[in-house]
C-alpha cells in the first residue's frame, strides 16, 4: 500500500489514478455507453430505469441524477468519461468544467477569458487561492452558501455543482463549441 | 554515405499543437472570423502555408484518445495504428465532418517492430476510431480540405489514468521512432506531430487553471534544453499546468525524434504561437524543423 502518489495535496483536484479507475469502472462505462444515439435516447427517456441497468452503486447513481460532476469524480469518474452525459444533455467543455467550481456559465467563461484561473495560492492545500476548500463554491454561488444550514456539507457540494437547477439541462447545444 | 541516406525515410520537422475539441466545433460550426476564435485560428495561418510549402509523405501524430477508441476495458500506454484508415469518432455530438484519416501500414508496421526490438511494448492497433486529440491538430495545420494531404499514422498515448508515462520515457521513445524511421527503406519525408497541452485544468474546484509563465518556460526548454525539461517529475505538471496538463508530455516524444537529439544539428524555429484561452485550455504551437 506504500504506493506513490504525491498529487493528494493539489487543491480542488482529484487525479484518475489506478485506484479512482477501480472504483469508477461501472460508472465511467455507463457514460461511454453513451456514445450510441440510442442509449442517449433510452437514457433521456428514463435516467433511473438505465442507471439501474449498471453494477454502478447507489451513490454513483444519485450523483449523475444530480449532474454533480464533483461527486461523481470523487466516486471514481473522469472528466472526458463524465463529458459524454454533458453531451447527451447538450453542453460543451466549458459548460461542465464550470459547473465543477460553484461559478455560474458567465463567470467561468469571463474568468477564461481574463486569463483563467490563477496557479498561485493554487498548488498545494492550505494556501489561499480561489480552488481551495476553505474558498467553495466559488463566484455567486459563495453567496447561496451562506444560506446553507450550517454543517450541511452535502447540501452545500449539491449547489456547489448544480449551482442553478436547469443549467446542466439547458438546452443550447452548440457541440463542444463555447 | 549520402545516397545510401537520401533512400531512407526521415523526419524533416515536428509540430507541437494543442488539440482543444471546442477548436474543432468552431472549425466545424463556421464560426472562426468570430472575435473569440479569431486569434486563435490566427496563430495558424502561416502553419497552413508552411504545411503546404513543406508537405510531408506522412504525419506520424502523437495524441492521445479521450474515453473514444479506448473505454476503461482496455488501456494502452502507447499504441500505434497500424490501419490502412481510420474513421473519425462520434465522441456523443456526432462526428466531426472532416476526411477519413488514411493509414500507413506499411510504416507504421515497420516502426512497431523496430520500436518494440527498442524495448518499448507498444499496443498495436488495426480498428479504431480517431477522435479530436487527433483530428483537431490536422484541422488546424490543415484547414478544411476534402481529404488530408498525407497519409497518418495516430500514436495514442494514455494520458488519461494515472500513472501515464514519464517525461523522460517519452523522451527516450521519441528517439527509438527516430531511429524506426531512418531505417525505414523509402525516401519518405515525415513529419512527427505532438500534440495537447498546454496549461488547463477540466475538473474539480481547480478547473480553468492556466499557467503561461510555466507554458511559455516549458516552450523555451523545450527548443533549448529539451533533455532538462525530459527530467520534470509528473506532479510538477499537475501542479503547475493543471492536471490535464499532463498532456504535455506527449510533445516530448515529437522532440525525442529530432536529429539535435541524436548528435545532429539544432533545429530550426519556425514558428512560435500562444494564445489564452480556447475554452478551458492554453493554446500552444510550436514547428520546428531539421536543418
Amino acid at each position: 500500500m506504500s504506493l506513490d502518489k504525491p498529487y493528494l495535496d493539489v487543491p480542488g483536484t482529484t487525479i484518475f489514478d489506478a485506484e479512482q479507475s477501480r472504483k469508477g469502472y461501472h460508472l465511467n462505462q455507463f457514460c461511454m455507453s453513451l456514445m450510441k444515439a440510442a442509449n442517449r435516447d433510452r437514457f433521456k427517456s428514463d435516467e433511473r430505469a438505465y442507471l439501474d441497468e449498471w453494477p454502478m452503486s447507489e451513490a454513483q447513481k444519485q450523483a449523475v441524477l444530480a449532474r454533480d460532476l464533483n461527486r461523481c469524480i470523487a466516486l471514481g469518474g473522469n472528466i472526458y468519461f463524465l463529458a459524454k452525459i454533458g453531451a447527451t444533455d447538450g453542453k460543451s467543455f466549458q459548460q461542465m468544467a464550470g459547473s465543477m467550481t460553484g461559478m455560474s456559465e458567465e463567470e467561468y467563461r469571463a474568468m477564461m477569458l481574463a486569463g483563467g484561473r490563477s496557479v498561485e495560492g493554487n498548488r498545494v492545500v492550505g494556501e489561499d487561492g480561489d480552488a481551495q476548500a476553505h474558498r467553495q463554491p466559488q463566484g455567486q454561488a459563495q453567496q447561496c452558501k451562506d444560506g446553507v444550514i450550517a454543517g450541511s456539507k452535502a447540501t452545500r457540494q449539491s449547489m456547489h455543482a448544480g449551482q442553478t437547477p436547469g443549467l446542466l439541462h439547458g438546452a443550447r447545444n452548440d457541440g463542444q463549441g463555447e | 554515405m549520402t545516397d545510401k541516406v537520401n533512400k531512407m525515410a526521415h523526419i524533416t520537422a515536428s509540430v507541437y499543437t494543442s488539440h482543444v475539441p471546442a477548436i474543432g466545433a468552431a472549425l466545424d460550426l463556421g464560426k472562426t472570423q468570430e472575435p473569440y476564435w479569431q486569434p486563435v485560428f490566427k496563430g495558424y495561418e502561416f502553419s497552413k502555408q508552411w504545411m503546404q510549402d513543406s508537405k510531408p509523405d506522412v504525419i506520424f501524430l502523437v495524441y492521445n484518445d479521450h474515453a473514444t477508441a479506448f473505454s476503461l476495458d482496455l488501456i494502452p500506454t502507447f499504441a500505434i495504428g497500424t490501419a490502412a484508415s481510420y474513421q473519425p469518432a462520434d465522441e456523443g455530438w456526432g462526428p466531426r465532418p472532416v476526411p477519413v484519416v488514411q493509414g500507413h501500414p506499411e510504416l507504421a508496421a515497420h516502426i512497431a517492430q523496430s520500436v518494440i526490438q527498442q524495448d518499448f511494448d507498444l499496443t498495436i492497433v488495426n480498428k479504431m476510431d480517431v477522435d479530436h486529440g487527433l483530428t483537431v491538430p490536422l484541422s488546424l495545420m490543415c484547414g478544411q480540405p476534402e481529404a488530408w494531404p498525407c497519409p497518418v499514422i495516430p500514436f495514442a498515448v494514455n494520458v488519461v489514468q494515472y500513472p501515464v508515462p514519464s517525461g523522460r520515457r517519452c523522451f527516450h521513445l521519441g528517439q527509438a521512432i527516430r531511429k524506426a524511421v531512418e531505417s525505414f527503406d523509402a525516401d519518405l519525408k515525415v513529419q512527427i506531430w505532438g500534440t495537447g497541452g498546454m496549461s488547463h485544468q477540466l475538473q474539480g474546484p481547480r478547473a480553468g487553471l492556466i499557467n503561461k509563465v510555466f507554458d511559455h518556460e516549458f516552450l523555451d526548454h523545450l527548443i533549448a534544453d529539451p533533455e532538462g525539461l525530459a527530467a520534470m517529475p509528473h506532479i510538477a505538471y499537475v501542479r503547475e499546468a493543471g492536471s490535464e496538463g499532463i498532456e504535455l508530455v506527449m510533445w516530448l516524444i515529437a522532440r525525442g525524434a529530432m536529429a539535435d537529439i541524436a548528435g545532429g544539428a539544432k533545429p530550426k524555429v519556425v514558428h512560435r504561437f500562444y494564445h489564452v484561452p480556447a475554452s478551458n485550455t492554453a493554446v500552444g504551437h510550436l514547428i520546428l524543423e531539421n536543418t
